[in-house]
């Protein structure tokens, strides 16, 4: 393979070692410090309010937060986010990469503005649709349904988590449509032209060809966005504040009250060890794949 | 663009009227997602009053906000945090992952493979899942609303990405060529500043700005561990959510401010960006 290190395997791996010792080592401690600490806060008393409370807390922050209504109304709306925007971006990605891979007048522009939002900052978007948008009297979705003669919606009191849903999905509906129309991109047109020849309506080249070469694709998105979606924060930090209630308090706003509101340490580090187990289950099926796409 | 290649064959490209419905759906779908930012847009350039008036199209433009915006809120201090943490972030990253995706592409040994998935793996870590620690280590060394801090988060979030990324394009460069250099006596330096880095810039840029993008629009660490001093475009922008901020014309003078260089940068990368973002799985 490489005369010039025909003798040199160890010092090759030498070489190797103190090149990535820099990005290793920093790594190893970005995930390990945090991450011990996580773990034995959770196991402790430890609320910043309180400092005389100290000590071995066992299981006590498990049991509490498991028995907290709170957990499970957080965990259902994580749960219903994170599917309704899957849904959404996936079915809405795969049909609109079919539409932009079709030839027509202007489509490269059309296809850039299309996938634009996935380049606005998560704080810039939440407050355009939260004033602009959804704003019951003045917002553009009221007067559009009063031209209509319908009645204009007030979508933050009455359908918070639904409001929330839209935006995130207008955020990530352009991530699934630029990844999906790249995999498009190598889709053997010979075999489309061929199945055409032999009869395939639009349909069946739909079901049978493309969305099983799209089959990879898709699940990356999915897997790629269930990691971002376990833990959106910002979206509902600066519209909601996770209410009316808990409507639209997820996993990692239900966190972000333990620690930075209510100062509990021990609590919400449960918490937090909660959203890492979340988030491994779905990272365990991401690593397999992209592990088996480096052997080819 | 591979428009010759993915066009409509000859029988379907003679209809007319399948290019006419294409294309009006094609563009009515892009206008209604753009929609939103394009409105963001023309808000910035009214009145307070026009802001909030029935939505039109018809008004007579102003630059009253943007004024505004950077009269009374220092609109300037932010960006600069913004510009300041993005780019040091990725400058960062860039000099700790050059010589690791080096070694991972042209000295690999049995244990790379491993190495790059756990790398990955790391990414997965969701941050309110150490936002207690990182918040508490930060106010105890006295990096809560630093620049600095930012930075430091920023450049460990997106070192895995941008090792992989340019482990990516390091593997498709031909070895010949180092091979040559190797030959005529290059030392591992001279082989990396003078053969690898000039003919993988083009990678290596579009890796700078995938880095740059997800830094300048995070917003979940600069919510969390800023307030005034070193909040960057982000954290910024979410103090428009307050009731008495809605100043609707001024928010998205703020706002079309803060994404219009990102948003460019984007559609220039877009290509690029999706290797980076899948981890090489989609090319």
């Amino acid at each position: 393979m490489n005369r010039t290190r025909a003798s040199g395997r160890t010092v090759g791996g030498l070489r190797t070692l103190s090149l990535q010792a820099p990005a290793v080592t920093l790594l190893l401690l970005w995930m390990i410090v945090p991450l011990g600490m996580t773990i034995w806060f959770s196991f402790q008393r430890y609320n910043l309010l309180m400092p005389e409370m100290t000590g071995f807390a066992g299981l006590e922050n498990y049991e509490y937060l498991l028995t907290d209504p709170a957990l499970w109304s957080a965990m259902g709306t994580t749960l219903l986010l994170v599917g309704w925007v899957l849904v959404i971006t996936v079915v809405g990605g795969t049909l609109l990469a079919v539409l932009f891979q079709q030839d027509f007048a202007g489509r490269g522009i059309a296809r850039v503005l299309a996938i634009s939002p996935f380049f606005v900052m998560p704080t810039v978007s939440a407050l355009v649709w939260k004033n602009m948008m959804m704003h019951p009297s003045n917002g553009v979705l009221a007067w559009l349904a009063q031209s209509l003669g319908l009645p204009a919606l007030d979508w933050f009191s009455s359908l918070p988590l639904t409001s929330i849903i839209i935006i995130v999905s207008w955020q990530w509906l352009p991530f699934a449509l630029l990844i999906l129309l790249t995999a498009m991109q190598s889709l053997d047109e010979d075999q489309v032209e061929a199945a055409r020849m032999d009869g395939a309506g639009p349909l069946a080249i739909f079901f049978f060809i493309t969305l099983p070469h799209l089959k990879r694709a898709i699940s990356v998105v999915i897997m790629i966005e269930m990691i971002f979606l376990l833990t959106i924060f910002a979206e509902i930090f600066v519209t909601t504040s996770g209410g009316p209630g808990l409507a639209t308090t997820n996993l990692a706003y239900l966190i972000y009250i333990q620690a930075l509101l209510d100062f509990d340490v021990g609590m919400a580090s449960a918490g937090g060890v909660i959203a890492i187990i979340l988030a491994n289950i779905v990272a365990i099926f991401l690593v397999r794949m992209v592990a088996k796409n480096l052997e080819d | 663009m591979t428009t010759h290649r993915n066009s409509a064959p000859a029988h379907t490209r003679s209809l007319p009227v399948r290019q006419l419905v294409l294309t009006l759906l094609g563009w009515s779908i892009a206008l209604i997602i753009f929609f939103p930012i394009l409105w963001m847009v023309l808000t910035g350039f009214k009145t307070e009053t026009a802001a909030i008036a029935d939505p039109s199209f018809l008004f007579s433009p102003t630059l009253e906000s943007y004024q505004e915006v950077q009269a009374r809120s220092g609109y300037a201090r932010f960006a600069l945090n913004s510009i300041a943490v993005a780019f040091g972030s990725t400058f960062l990253a860039l000099l700790i992952a050059i010589p690791s995706a080096y070694a991972m592409a042209f000295l690999p040994t049995k244990r790379t493979k491993g190495t790059l998935l756990w790398m990955l793996s790391t990414k997965m870590l969701p941050p309110v899942g150490v936002l207690v620690p990182i918040y508490l280590i930060f106010r105890d060394v006295g990096l809560l609303d630093t620049r600095t801090g930012l930075i430091i988060i920023y450049t460990l979030m997106n070192l895995p990405i941008v090792v992989w990324m340019l482990y990516t394009f390091f593997k498709d460069m031909p070895k010949d060529i180092l091979e040559a250099g190797r030959m005529d006596g290059a030392s591992t330096l001279q082989e990396v500043f003078f053969l690898l880095l000039p003919l993988t810039l083009p990678g290596i840029a579009s890796t700078g700005l995938l880095s740059v993008i997800l830094s300048w629009n995070e917003a979940f660490w600069s919510l969390n561990l800023t307030s005034s001093k070193a909040a960057p475009l982000t954290a910024y922008i979410a103090s428009f959510s307050s009731p008495e901020g809605l100043f609707w014309a001024k928010l998205s003078a703020a706002s079309t401010m803060a994404i219009a260089p990102i948003l460019i940068l984007g559609w220039m990368t877009q290509k690029q960006m999706v290797r980076g973002l899948t981890f090489g799985a989609v090319k």
